[in-house]
């Protein structure tokens, strides 16, 4: 019977439909990731002040972010703030804002964390050449930041690229959920194709995760100095 | 020496960081031209001092002036005169993801718009004088510290800067790396830069001082030419701190 489970694989469209979903998966992660690491940069920055308001405001975001389950977080845009507010939001746009709020607090975390652990010496000896704040930090804390944020961001984005599998409960029908359609069409035909499906999604998330990974460390030995 | 155009002056300057008077009314001129090294044991300000005159601590009161123009103001655009007031710190913080050469233009490029061929010619010039040019292209962690140092001095220098102060510049360095650091800045002495030395190297103090600053618990005990100062210091303070350099072996 061996032979029977890949050929589901091959039957009609069913490769280039899980091809597809892996798109959606991609394009939701690329998006929120891409979002994320902008707008965290700003907040760890924003995380550095000392100010009392912005410092609050910021804890008790991240606080929120890393309490909630992120299919809490889900479903509260998705069910909650359609119902609520009336807006009318699909579930991939729904998704994008959810991993993007999520990311964004994560990574403004260890922005936050990455800007100070460079010493406070940098910062004084690029004030000392007379250079404003703003170009301090374009070219001396910055550069040095995200050096130290590459293995650390790089978790970060695999984390949100494996966890889109849960928009699933909101009716995206990304990677995951075509793989149960494709399973359940060919339950009697097919009663093993689980194995083969899962397994092609075991190395189709591997193929989606595997190159950021190779770029982090291309990257991080790119810029050893 | 000098010509009595005094370049910076300070007045009463008063420093607190919240938890008693590190600076308690410190006033002290300086012509151009002139060299004073500020001396004092450790924790009496003279750091403190330095980073006041180069508007990295803020001041509760007194005056600083530059050129007979208040600095100390609130609207004091300070990356305008940390141009004019190069400094050296003690760690050696040279930018470790740039090389040398980028390190020494950032200043120069960033802050005064300078065209990079003329600026980078110039850096030349210095890094030759100072015997690096042959690490133009390398990593602050290939140098040593010595070597770091001297880099750091000629950053500074690039700004052109009207008066420069270092800060303990050779109190992190390897004891035979001291010496290289200050060769150039005895150097730069000789060519008449105005500069204010905080530095625990008394021989050298008294080398290359035109004025010497004892400074003991937040203010000004003894100032004197350094003849004066180290052979016969006037106050009992200033006689102290000079003797916990000096040795004697009882028998």
């Amino acid at each position: 019977m061996q032979d029977l489970g890949i050929k589901v694989l091959f039957m009609g469209n069913n490769f280039i439909r899980l091809l597809e979903g892996l798109w959606i998966t991609i394009k939701i992660s690329l998006i929120a990731v891409a979002i994320s690491i902008v707008l965290g940069i700003l907040l760890g920055m924003v995380m550095t002040l000392k100010n009392p308001v912005t410092k609050t405001v910021t804890r008790v975001y991240l606080e929120f972010v890393r309490i909630m389950p992120q299919l809490v977080l889900l479903f509260i845009v998705y069910f909650g703030a359609t119902k609520a507010f009336g807006w009318n939001l699909s579930g991939q746009l729904s998704a994008v804002i959810v991993f993007a709020f999520w990311g964004t607090a994560e990574m403004g975390d260890l922005v936050r964390g990455a800007l100070i652990s460079i010493p406070k010496h940098q910062y004084e000896s690029g004030e000392a050449i007379g250079l404003t704040k703003a170009q301090v930090y374009m070219y001396i804390i910055m550069p040095q930041a995200l050096r130290r944020l590459i293995p650390l961001s790089i978790n970060l984005a695999t984390r949100m690229i494996k966890t889109t599998s849960l928009i699933v409960l909101i009716g995206v029908v990304e990677v995951l959920k075509v793989g149960q359609q494709i399973i359940e069409a060919n339950r009697y035909t097919v009663p093993n194709a689980a194995l083969w499906i899962y397994g092609t999604i075991f190395f189709m998330y591997f193929f989606t995760c595997w190159p950021v990974s190779l770029v982090a460390s291309w990257l991080e030995k790119r810029w050893e100095n | 020496m000098n010509d009595n155009e005094k370049l910076l002056e300070i007045h009463k300057l008063y420093k607190d960081y919240g938890n008693g008077p590190i600076l308690k009314g410190i006033s002290l001129d300086i012509s151009k031209g002139e060299v004073v090294v500020v001396i004092g044991p450790s924790g009496c300000g003279k750091s403190t001092l330095l980073r006041c005159m180069n508007g990295l601590e803020p001041i509760q009161s007194g005056e600083i002036l530059l050129d007979g123009n208040a600095i100390t103001g609130k609207k004091t655009k300070w990356s305008e005169i940390r141009q004019k007031i190069g400094m050296v710190f003690q760690s050696y913080d040279l930018f470790p993801h740039m090389t040398v050469i980028d390190n020494i233009l950032l200043g120069p490029l960033k802050a005064q718009k300078r065209n990079r061929a003329e600026a980078e010619k110039e850096a030349e010039v210095l890094l030759d004088r100072i015997g690096l040019l042959d690490k133009k292209n390398s990593y602050p962690r290939q140098l040593s510290g010595g070597q770091k140092q001297r880099v750091a001095i000629v950053r500074a220098l690039m700004m052109k800067p009207e008066i420069m102060l270092f800060d303990e510049v050779t109190a992190a360095l390897d004891p035979e790396m001291v010496r290289e650091v200050l060769d150039v800045m005895l150097e730069l002495a000789k060519n008449g830069s105005t500069m204010v030395i905080v530095t625990h190297e008394m021989e050298f103090a008294k080398a290359v001082a035109d004025r010497v600053v004892f400074l003991d618990r937040g203010e000004i005990v003894e100032m004197d030419s350094p003849q004066e100062f180290f052979t016969a210091p006037k106050t009992e303070r200033a006689q102290k701190f000079l003797n916990t350099f000096t040795f004697e072996i009882e028998k």
